[in-house]
């Protein structure tokens, strides 16, 4: 408890503007612009990959979600038995306990679905298709096993599909997207850290010889480590601040649904989603003040 | 206050220091002397725990350096002022804020009255806005001398501060330091300037050490 009361107020003593302290060290040109400019590019992009990383999570669980409420039982039979059975798998169906409701599809309906293969004029009664029949479940629901030996009982050309077989690759398919929207974000806040890491060395070898006369005149190490930790950690903040500003602008101009095909539906922050591109600066000023403060006393370490 | 026991440094090629043992007692004025490369600077830099001896003792203020922290040499760094023939500053920094730089690091403040008068007695007081890269050699010396007291260190160690400087400057800057033994500060000055030394030893009772073949050696009367 002691370390970590210890650890916050050096925390706090670091982030705490100390006028004297931040003159000390010169301003520097270049490692200045490149830690505000790294620090707003790669929030920049982690503002896509959290959007990107969202937006599959919700798709992930609306075909999950959509996809499980229901299943299709695919009758095929004789075109003089078709309606016959159509009417005793729905007979079934109805006095199955977790069947919620069953209806058969319409030919509209089933030319509907095939208009994207065989356009809209398909003559739904001469070709042998077979009847569709969707089926809404209920809560609790139904048992798949039992009600595919009924089916095969009574009409024996049925056949139940509860859509597991597309389901399952599409939830990974968006598990596996989500991940890779995590590792990116993961990725590109080790990236700052490295990049930052690299300037903040830059500006403590730059240095040296202001290290050197704080040394000299009795200056600790936490004193030293933080103007420089402090402004590499402002400068982050602020790049970040302005990257994550622009990122969820462009999120935001991105094309909709309607106009962008329903593959890209929802790519983008919904609801209470548009406040988490806040915490990103934040974040990033945590990896800048790691990175530096590591940089800063690893560099101190060498001098006596 | 500052004692060395048994010392022995070296850079990694020959013993620079050898069997050096002594203590500066509170309120001495000590020259050191010897030839350029002797190890008048390594002295110096032991005394203050730049460098660490490679065998013996040095001890600060009653505490062993080795057993010391980073933190530690920089509280001890606090009671020593150290004066350098290459004195560095801050140089974006004007001379005042360097001065008191020692005081900004251990986060106590300064009276603007006691500056001025640091900087009245060393003579820059008209210079206190001056950034360091445009003070001469002399003014440098004396800024230097100015930060090493502004803490009240128990300790000074000059390190040739009349090495670039004219012989009035050289007399001037002995007048500062001798008025500050006289308020009872330690004072250690290593120089190769005998007639520096001489002139010192009619004001202060002053003890001269000369290093020679590695060994801290007190120097006869014949300076």
């Amino acid at each position: 408890m002691n370390r970590l009361q210890e650890a916050f107020q050096q925390i706090v003593s670091y982030l705490t503007p100390d006028r004297q302290a931040d003159r000390v060290v010169p301003p520097s040109g270049h490692t200045a612009w490149l830690t505000t400019f790294t620090a707003g590019a790669m929030t920049f992009l982690c503002v896509f990959a959290l959007a990107l990383s969202l937006a599959s999570g919700r798709l992930a669980s609306r075909w999950s979600d959509a996809l499980a409420r229901t299943a299709t039982i695919r009758l095929a039979a004789p075109p003089d038995q078709m309606q016959a059975q159509t009417d005793a798998v729905l007979a079934l169906l109805a006095t199955t306990p977790g069947v919620a409701t069953a209806r058969a599809l319409s030919d509209d309906e089933q030319r509907a679905l095939l208009a994207p293969w065989f356009g809209p004029d398909l003559p739904v009664d001469a070709l042998p298709l077979p009847r569709l029949i969707e089926l809404v479940e209920g809560d609790p629901g139904y048992d798949g096993e039992g009600l595919r030996q009924r089916l095969a009982a009574e009409a024996p050309g049925a056949v139940l599909d509860d859509h597991t077989r597309w389901r399952r690759p599409l939830a990974e398919a968006a598990g596996r997207l989500r991940l890779l929207g995590w590792l990116s974000i993961l990725l590109i806040g080790t990236t700052m850290g490295a990049m930052i890491t690299l300037a903040a060395n830059a500006s403590l070898a730059a240095n040296a010889q202001v290290i050197r006369v704080l040394r000299l005149v009795g200056a600790v190490d936490n004193y030293i480590a933080g103007a420089f930790v402090r402004r590499f950690t402002l400068r982050a903040l602020a790049g970040a601040a302005a990257g994550a500003l622009a990122g969820m602008i462009c999120v935001a101009l991105l094309p909709r649904a309607d106009a962008a095909g329903g593959f890209l539906t929802g790519l983008g922050f919904t609801g209470f989603g548009w406040l988490l591109p806040f915490l990103l600066p934040p974040l990033a000023g945590v990896v800048a003040f790691a990175a530096t403060q590591r940089a800063a006393l690893q560099k101190l370490r060498e001098l006596q | 206050m500052i004692s060395f026991e048994n010392v022995a440094y070296n850079y990694g090629g020959g013993e620079l220091l050898s069997e050096v043992s002594l203590r500066l007692a509170p309120g001495s004025f000590h020259f050191l002397t010897g030839p350029s490369g002797s190890g008048k600077t390594t002295f110096l830099k032991l005394a203050y725990a730049e460098l660490l001896p490679t065998s013996g003792h040095v001890t600060l203020f009653d505490r062993e350096v080795r057993t010391l922290s980073r933190d530690d040499i920089a509280h001890s760094r606090r009671r020593i002022g150290v004066v350098h023939q290459d004195v560095q500053f801050l140089d974006h920094l004007p001379l005042a804020t360097n001065v008191q730089l020692p005081l900004s690091v251990s986060g106590r403040s300064s009276d603007p009255r006691d500056l001025a008068d640091l900087l009245g007695w060393v003579g820059l007081g008209h210079l206190s806005d001056a950034l360091p890269p445009s003070l001469s050699g002399g003014e440098r010396q004396r800024a230097a001398l100015a930060r090493a007291v502004i803490m009240g260190p128990d300790v000074v160690l000059a390190d040739e501060p009349t090495g670039n400087v004219d012989w009035e400057m050289s007399l001037r800057l002995l007048k500062l330091l001798v008025e500050l033994n006289k308020m009872g500060k330690t004072i250690v000055v290593a120089t190769h300037d005998l007639n520096l030394i001489r002139q010192a030893k009619s004001q202060v009772a002053a003890r001269v050490l000369r290093i020679s073949r590695r060994r801290v050696q007190l120097a006869g009367a014949d300076l």
